[in-house]
């Protein structure tokens, strides 16, 4: 289960608001390549990896995926504080403010809301540490610039890249085992070892 | 009680950051003894840290208000809110 710390990851300090920079920011958070579905995807995949090491990495990973989902938040609420009616009327962010107004709404820059399809679940280890591999390597670099914990966001997505693959190799000779031993078209994730 | 952490914070946030990662390094490398060594420094320091800090800001989690006469934990500003950087 989870205990929550009062505190951000990394700070978020923005003296000026910014609607449109919130407007594309939100992705980060809501949209196909974010933290939400970052957080998701590990949580959910977790529960039928075949090693604790692995089940631990996704746990952890997946628990710090929740941490970096509030600082994208906390991004997104100061950016649209105190706004003037000339930041909102006639600006991309009208579309999302007629919603939503100032409210945080996990969504992506083009204003599609969080969709579970984001995720992938397959419930073989192999299989779920490619979609992960694939996930926090994808390209949001242009959000990542735009937000202030980007060297931060751009070092951690790295380091995980290289956890994904180095759980991939913890499990592959344990995959290997089970592929001498069964037909290929087999599912092999519920088997025993 | 103070609202701003400052260099408290600060330093805790970089303890954290750095057990965060030692964490998952031993998660992928279980057997390395100067891992594990330098995730007990880190934790003995943190321990000092988050003492320090829900002492003088506040709880960091529901479970540390130390007062005994006022219910800190909603009373501090909340992680998202300028203030609380």
């Amino acid at each position: 289960m989870w205990i929550y710390e009062k505190k951000l990851q990394y700070p978020v300090k923005i003296k000026n608001p910014n609607p449109a920079l919130a407007q594309v920011i939100i992705s980060q958070l809501g949209g196909p390549d974010g933290e939400l579905g970052a957080a998701t995807r590990y949580l959910n995949q977790r529960y039928s990896m075949p090693k604790g090491q692995v089940m631990g990495m996704l746990t952890d990973i997946g628990s710090e995926e929740l941490g970096h989902m509030e600082m994208i938040g906390a991004i997104v609420y100061q950016l649209t504080r105190n706004l003037k009616p000339e930041q909102i009327a006639g600006t991309p962010f009208a579309a999302y403010f007629v919603d939503h107004t100032t409210g945080v709404y996990p969504s992506s820059a083009a204003g599609v809301p969080f969709d579970n399809k984001y995720t992938g679940v397959k419930g073989d280890a192999l299989a779920d540490l490619n979609e992960d591999l694939a996930a926090d390597a994808a390209n949001t670099q242009e959000q990542r610039n735009a937000c202030s914990a980007k060297d931060q966001l751009n070092l951690l997505k790295l380091a995980r890249t290289s956890c994904f693959l180095k759980h991939q190799i913890i499990i592959i000779p344990q995959h290997h085992k089970r592929i001498a031993l069964y037909d290929s078209n087999q599912r092999r994730a519920y088997l025993p070892t | 009680m103070r609202k701003d952490g400052g260099k408290l914070l600060t330093e805790l946030r970089e303890v954290d950051f750095a057990l965060a990662e030692l964490v998952l390094y031993l998660n992928a490398y279980p057997h390395t003894p100067e891992a594990l060594a330098y995730y007990h420094k880190l934790r003995e320091r943190r321990a000092v840290l988050k003492e320090e800090y829900e002492k003088s800001c506040g709880p960091l989690t529901a479970m540390g208000n130390e007062s005994h006469s006022s219910w800190d934990w909603t009373d501090t500003p909340f992680p998202w809110e300028y203030e609380a950087n």
